[in-house]
């Protein structure tokens, strides 16, 4: 049986590790999901399964049973599964708003952090990108203040 | 009781002025209010801590007044306090500098709350005893680092922040893995009791991999040698107050975390994991400097000057004597204070001329003198130079391997204290020296919001370096509760289990412990305080 558990967490393991490895973002997130997966049921099997008494104390009892079931491993998998569930929620909203400005989640075709101020390109950014200043760390911002000043970068450059 | 309340305080402040920030979602007037007033409220509970500790000693808390180790315990000691202080600084002085750099749209996607929900985690990271708990706060200064810095919406920041997150989670997942096998074997996760329970077990492959997931897990956080990728692909990307507090703080958190289980937990005994920790602490130094060399962005350059002054502070690790730790916890708190103010110097410097892009700005020695003398004295600090704080730091960790015959490594320190130097030239070189590559339309000025902050760090880096003693001191308590695990165990579980953990450790390790006397007796003391007067 301890068998089975270990091959079905490895299964998990290696098929995360698998999707991780891909060029696409989707699927890496996907992989990221399956490990942590993997990660919550060996903390489960940590606490050693088998034992079927209830972590309940008896009525008129002080104390729990001295092969009652371990408990613990169950409040760490919970409080697992929904910090892996709210991390894979943001992900995937962030994939949407990627996938939304830079029109690919191809690792490969996502250059844009790296294209940043990048020593191998000329000072204004890569050229083919029609003139737009991604260097300035706030190029996206549309606040006046900032379209001012953007513009004036251009002007005098 | 009282003591053990300013525990508490670090960690519940921000937590609730992120929830009355969220509250008040639409009323952006009233967010700044609140988060101001907290960050004031948390500084001075911070510093409260510190004090305490100084008193006291260390201090722990045990939450819903369980019995150690049923429940979850804080633990303040004194590195732990001193990098919640630092952290209380730190976030109030980019508070200010956020006055004016943080923009409408970036309090309307909530800014605020995730300020404060990150310095919920780092605070809770630096004091919580509790293994699984540290996974708690981890994911919590994750989620909300991603939200903060993903808060322009813009293409360079949605592909930094996939980069960041990706690598962190997987971070995270070893982590967890590492905690699920440790639970298994020792069928605890509090800190305090595995650090009574490990020394007497023999190390089997199940612990001996946790040991090994915790070490990669806690390297990706730290931005060491083979893992740091993520680090210069996303920190530029930020904007400059949301770079300064991640530049001071996150991989610092990373650090802390890999300092604990190495002296709590796993003892460094063997020398292979000397000879990994020696050739990581080298490998993150040299790699991090070169790569800094071929930069021309400021905030590139300093995202890979992190890296390197990480390999400094890992070198406590790979002595592991009493000095090292007393040298590399000093290193932590001097690095934090300057490397945020070189951030926040990049965003200064991009409002006088321009652009953060040495290739597009320059002159401003001319327009900004006393902008020039700012930036001198993190930028020398950084560099290690006297009188500032990175001398006594580079000093104290160069010093400790020297003492224990790690000359190599103290080479290695020495040689990218000057490349260090070279880069710091190249800034003020470009941005100051050179005459201005575009002719500036009008006069720029620098806001106030952004140089009471910049005023404040360095003057705090110029106290650490000309009134050094009180501070190196207090970095030798620091490091005798590293080495020493029963000082951590005995305000967790009494005096009497601390003394048997105490013996149980001594039996393992009594030829380790006799040298490490032997260096105390020979003069380290008395060296160190000489050169400090």
């Amino acid at each position: 049986m301890t068998f089975l558990y270990a091959a079905a967490i490895a299964a998990y393991t290696g098929c995360g590790l698998y999707l991780m490895l891909s060029r696409h973002v989707v699927r890496i997130i996907l992989g990221l999901a399956l490990l942590t997966n993997g990660a919550i049921f060996l903390i489960f099997f940590s606490g050693r399964i088998g034992s079927m008494v209830p972590a309940v104390i008896p009525l008129g009892d002080q104390q729990l049973a001295p092969d009652a079931a371990n408990s613990l491993p169950q409040a760490l998998a919970l409080t697992a599964i929904v910090i892996g569930f709210a991390l894979t929620a943001f992900a995937v909203a962030l994939l949407v708003a990627a996938y939304k400005r830079l029109d690919t989640l191809d690792a490969r075709e996502m250059t844009a952090a790296e294209d940043m101020g990048s020593p191998f390109l000329p000072p204004g950014g890569r050229p083919s990108t029609g003139g737009r200043p991604s260097n300035d760390g706030r190029s996206a911002e549309k606040t006046p203040e900032a379209e001012k000043k953007s513009d004036e970068v251009k002007t005098n450059g | 009781m009282a003591d053990q309340l300013d525990l508490l305080w670090p960690v519940l402040i921000p937590v609730m002025t992120a929830a009355l920030a969220a509250c008040f979602w639409y009323n952006i007037r009233a967010q700044r209010i609140i988060s101001f007033i907290g960050l004031v409220l948390l500084f001075a509970a911070s510093v409260k801590l510190t004090m305490t500790v100084v008193e006291h000693g260390v201090i722990a808390k045990q939450f819903g007044g369980w019995a150690p180790p049923f429940g979850i315990s804080f633990v303040a000691d004194p590195l732990a306090a001193a990098l919640v202080a630092i952290t209380g600084l730190l976030a109030l002085t980019v508070g200010i500098f956020g006055f004016y750099d943080v923009r409408a749209r970036h309090e309307r996607a909530g800014f605020y709350p995730l300020f404060h929900g990150m310095i919920t985690g780092v605070n809770g990271a630096f004091l919580t005893g509790d293994a699984f708990n540290l996974y708690v706060w981890f994911e919590v200064m994750l989620v909300t680092s991603l939200g903060l810095l993903v808060i322009s919406r813009s293409r360079e920041q949605l592909d930094g922040t996939i980069k960041y997150g990706v690598l962190n989670l997987f971070g995270t997942i070893l982590f967890l893995i590492g905690l699920a096998l440790l639970y298994g074997a020792t069928g605890t996760l509090n800190m305090a009791d595995l650090a009574r329970v490990l020394p007497g077990m023999t190390m089997t492959p199940g612990l001996m991999t946790a040991a090994m997931l915790f070490l990669a897990a806690f390297a990706i956080k730290a931005g060491l040698f083979p893992l740091f990728f993520w680090l210069p692909a996303s920190y530029h990307t930020a904007t400059f107050a949301v770079g300064a507090i991640f530049a001071g703080l996150l991989t610092k958190v990373g650090v802390y975390a890999t300092f604990r289980p190495f002296t709590l937990l796993f003892l460094i005994e063997g020398e292979t994991l000397r000879y990994v920790f020696t050739f990581i602490a080298a490998m993150t130094m040299i790699t991090g400097v070169f790569g800094a060399a071929v930069q021309w962005n400021i905030r590139r350059i300093l995202s890979f000057h992190i890296i390197s002054q990480i390999g400094y502070m890992l070198m406590g690790l790979a002595i592991a004597t009493p000095i090292a730790w007393a040298g590399a916890s000093f290193y932590i708190i001097h690095h934090i204070i300057v490397k945020a103010n070189l951030f926040l110097l990049a965003g200064a410097i991009r409002a006088a001329g321009g652009s953060d892009d040495l290739r597009r700005t320059g002159g401003l020695l001319k327009s900004h003198p006393w902008l020039a003398v700012l930036f001198l004295i993190p930028a020398l600090s950084l560099a290690g130079l006297p009188p500032l704080s990175g001398f006594w730091a580079k000093f104290l960790v160069i010093d400790a391997s020297l003492r224990a015959e790690y000359y190599g490594l103290a080479a290695v320190a020495l040689i990218v204290g000057v490349l260090t130097l070279f880069s710091m030239m190249k800034i003020w070189m470009e941005a100051f020296w050179k005459a201005s590559p575009v002719t500036p339309s009008r006069r720029r000025y620098v806001p106030v919001a952004f140089i009471i902050p910049i005023v404040m760090l360095g003057a705090v880096t110029m106290t650490i370096g000309l009134f050094a003693e009180p501070f190196v001191t207090y970095a030798r308590d620091a490091g005798d509760v590293l080495v020493d695990p029963p000082l951590y165990i005995a305000p967790v579980f009494g005096a009497e289990a601390a003394a048997e953990a105490g013996a149980l450790i001594a039996g393992d390790a009594v030829e380790a412990e006799v040298i490490e006397t032997d260096l105390i007796e020979n003069g380290a003391d008395d060296g160190v305080e000489e050169e400090v007067r």
